[in-house]
């Protein structure tokens, strides 16, 4: 077995790979054989399929997540109980408190401003002559990851002082209008506002095609009904379609609102969290791997656990009460 | 924690690392040049057939030097070393130890890392071989065996230097102006208000900081610099090690006296726009001005002769030089230096003849052979005419001269959430307007 733990060469590595594949089709064919055979008891069968799923949960999402709830009250090397310090230095620190508020403006921000724009933005373009060209074009971003994305964006936001040939588009404009050059990274509470617009534009896209397939979805019956009553452009979006595509609307919401809570890679390439961006995911890296302060990083990772629960409560609440409806 | 685990191609700009450019294209040819005498490598007795792994934060282009000087070694011994960069390596060693799956050898930039390591994993850990420890006592300054001690046993085992107490400048521009290169802090401040006069379109200075999650670094080290003049080395002991607050007066003093140039609008930062724009200049590219005249001054490592654009001659009468950033009294010469050092995972005999292999002057010889510009060790050992630039022969002067003073880079001897995280961010405040007060009394209370 030696020679599969201490691989060198990539050959090597994918002859493990192979014999990996192999093994799980055998074991695989073999719970597929032995639990079709015709007197199996039928909790066997269960256990079968279900036991590998539910043991890589525990090891794989319980277990970590018990041991982060632990190592949030213990200190930094794990080796003493510090009680709820951890959680009193979160919340008391001045700069961990710019952290949990940039993480409040983002997870406000984002998802509001994103679905709002691609709200718009699909009943604008909907059964317009350049709905297709319209729609790649807001969809694009989707298609960049979020460094690239990133990387773009610290181009566009790029500061060389006025008298210079600029570099970056945002100033270059301010430049043209007259104004001089800004550094936009770098006052707070401006340079996360910055920052949450490039989760807009890469999330904006998203919304736009969810909204726009469930604006199609409406039924023609209940539009035409809505004409021949009189109603006007804004009546027929209030009354009309925002009410159709509602649960579309609050599954577009949710989804972007635990993806900001989740997002790291904006953060940690445009600022490093400097300049007071830092929000809770960027600095639960920073803690936990950069500083060796192992005891808040814990603690941010359960902080960031326990605000995602109401969104996806309120997500599956939701998305249970659509399908009473049908 | 598994989810930000994956995010390894992110990636952290490594403080201080060794610098380099190009590539490997002349290394074969120097390669022939090394001694592949194999006398000096039977000290290490029969070790036909075994391989050694080593990791560490160099990666390419700056690796091939390293593997290329392990050549006469592998020839002679037969060991096969296999050699592994990352540039998460200070976050993704810590990781491999935890998880048992430790790398034979591991090169490791900062002593307080190394401390950590050996609090954190005391049994992961082996102490540097007799041959090793040997080799350090003959041929380096002591400074650096303590840099490596740990509650008195010894963990690390120098390989790299640099030094970082020099000021880049164009020897040109120097030259038109009739400047002269200063050898007092007061000389130099005097220059810089007479630079500032002679030319109201550039700056004196030119200053950045910027390094993403590594970003202050380099402010930390301009003060670190001015701490050891101003105060001395014994203060500068005691500050490192919090023996004294870390918003000691003395420290008020320094970074005061650092604000007199960083911050203060008429001294920064030539072409690079206002005291602000320090924060957010990479610190790889804040020195460039000086090629166009829109600053006079740059204050950064031996390492940073990697940056210049290609066809940059680095010489005395070249397009840029530095001279040694002056103290108070012309007399004494206290080095600002950083450096890597070798720590073993592994009690086998063939890690143990690699690392005193690396504590050789046989190895810095042949490193220094094969590497392009911009690399030096303190090994008294090493032939000064095998390094490749003046200013890497200007840095191994300094570094082995035994009238100077030798101090390891203060924020990489602190705990790393000091040295790596608020000592950094604290600096980068100070520079975007906090006052020195405030930041320093930040500091000395994240420090329990």
């Amino acid at each position: 077995m030696e020679f599969l733990l201490s691989t060198g060469t990539p050959v090597e590595k994918f002859i493990v790979m192979g014999i990996a594949i192999l093994l799980f089709v055998a074991v695989m064919a073999l719970v597929l054989f032995l639990t079709d055979r015709p007197r199996m008891p039928q909790w066997i069968t269960v256990l079968a399929f279900l036991g590998p799923a539910a043991l890589l949960v525990v090891f794989g999402l319980v277990y970590p997540a018990i041991v982060t709830m632990i190592n949030s009250f213990q200190g930094d090397s794990g080796r003493d109980w510090v009680g709820l310090s951890n959680y009193a230095e979160v919340f008391g620190s001045p700069a961990l408190r710019v952290v949990l508020l940039n993480t409040l403006l983002w997870v406000l921000l984002v998802p509001l401003v994103s679905t709002a724009v691609g709200l718009v933005y699909a009943v604008l373009v909907d059964r317009t002559r350049f709905e297709k060209l319209a729609k790649t074009l807001v969809f694009l971003p989707m298609a960049i990851s979020m460094v690239g994305a990133s990387i773009i964006w610290k181009f566009v936001y790029d500061f060389k002082p006025t008298s210079q040939p600029q570099t970056g588009l945002a100033n270059q404009l301010l430049v043209w209008l007259g104004f001089d050059s800004q550094q936009f990274l770098l006052t707070w509470p401006w340079n996360t506002f910055f920052l949450i617009a490039v989760m807009v534009w890469i999330q904006s896209g998203f919304a736009m095609t969810i909204l726009s397939a469930s604006i199609k979805a409406i039924p023609d019956d209940i539009i035409e009904a809505a004409k021949l009553d009189g109603v006007t452009n804004w009546q027929m979006f209030r009354s009309v379609t925002v009410p159709s595509i509602r649960p579309a609307v609050v599954v577009v919401v949710t989804t972007i609102a635990m993806a900001t809570l989740k997002v790291f890679d904006i953060v940690f390439t445009m600022t490093g969290g400097n300049f007071d961006t830092s929000i809770v995911a960027n600095e639960f890296y920073t803690r936990s791997f950069v500083r060796a302060e192992t005891g808040i990083g814990a603690t941010l990772a359960v902080l960031l656990f326990v605000m995602v629960i109401p969104i996806v409560v309120y997500n599956v609440r939701q998305m249970k009460l659509a399908e009473e409806q049908r | 924690m598994a989810a930000s685990l994956g995010l390894a191609g992110v990636t952290l700009a490594a403080c201080g690392g060794s610098g380099g450019s190009g590539g490997g294209e002349d290394v074969d040819e120097a390669l022939a040049s090394v001694d592949v005498s194999c006398e000096p490598y039977e000290q290490y007795g029969d070790l036909e057939g075994t391989t050694v792994g080593i990791y560490t934060s160099i990666v390419s282009p700056e690796d091939q030097a390293f593997i290329e000087s392990f050549t006469p070694f592998e020839e002679c011994t037969g060991v096969t070393v296999e050699y592994e960069g990352s540039r998460q390596f200070e976050t993704q060693l810590p990781v491999r130890l935890e998880a048992g799956n430790a790398p034979d050898m591991a090169w490791v930039p900062q002593p307080g890392l190394v401390e950590r390591i050996v609090n954190d994993f005391p049994d992961a850990v082996v102490p540097v071989g007799e041959q090793a420890e040997a080799n350090v006592d003959e041929y380096y300054n002591e400074s650096w065996k303590g840099y490596g001690t740990v509650d008195g046993t010894y963990y690390g085992a120098p390989l790299g230097a640099n030094v970082k107490s020099f000021v880049w400048y164009a020897p040109a521009a120097f030259e038109e102006n009739g400047y002269e290169i200063p050898e007092t802090w007061d000389d130099m401040y005097a220059l810089s208000e007479q630079i500032a006069a002679d030319h109201p379109d550039a700056k004196p200075w030119c200053a950045g900081i910027e390094s993403g999650n590594a970003t202050g670094w380099p402010a930390t080290d301009w003060l670190e610099d001015v701490m050891l003049r101003a105060a001395g080395p014994e203060v500068y002991d005691q500050w490192v090690a919090h023996e004294i607050p870390f918003d000691d007066p003395t420290v008020v003093d320094a970074l005061n006296q650092v604000g007199t140039i960083l911050k203060n609008p008429d001294m920064v930062n030539g072409g690079l726009g206002g005291v602000e724009s320090i924060a957010v200049t990479p610190f790889g590219e804040a020195g460039l001005p000086i090629l166009d005249r829109s600053c006079f001054l740059h204050r950064q490592a031996s390492f940073y002769q990697a940056n210049w654009p290609e066809g940059t001659n680095v010489a005395e009468d070249g397009d840029v030089f530095a001279f040694y950033l002056p103290g108070n009294d012309p007399e004494a010469q206290p080095v600002l230096v950083g450096g890597e050092f070798t720590m073993m995972f592994a009690d086998r005999p063939e890690v143990k003849a690699l690392q005193a292999y690396l504590a050789s002057p046989e190895w810095s010889n042949a490193k220094a052979k094969v590497s392009p510009p911009g690399w030096v060790s303190a090994n008294s050992g090493l032939d000064p005419a095998n390094l490749k630039s003046p200013i890497d022969q200007l840095a191994y002067e300094l570094l082995t001269d035994e009238a100077t003073t030798i101090r390891f880079d203060g924020s990489d001897l602190m705990p790393a959430a000091i040295g790596t995280g608020s000592f950094w961010t604290g600096m980068t405040n100070w520079i975007t307007g906090e006052d020195t007060e405030s930041v320093l009394t930040m500091i000395e209370n994240s420090w329990d």
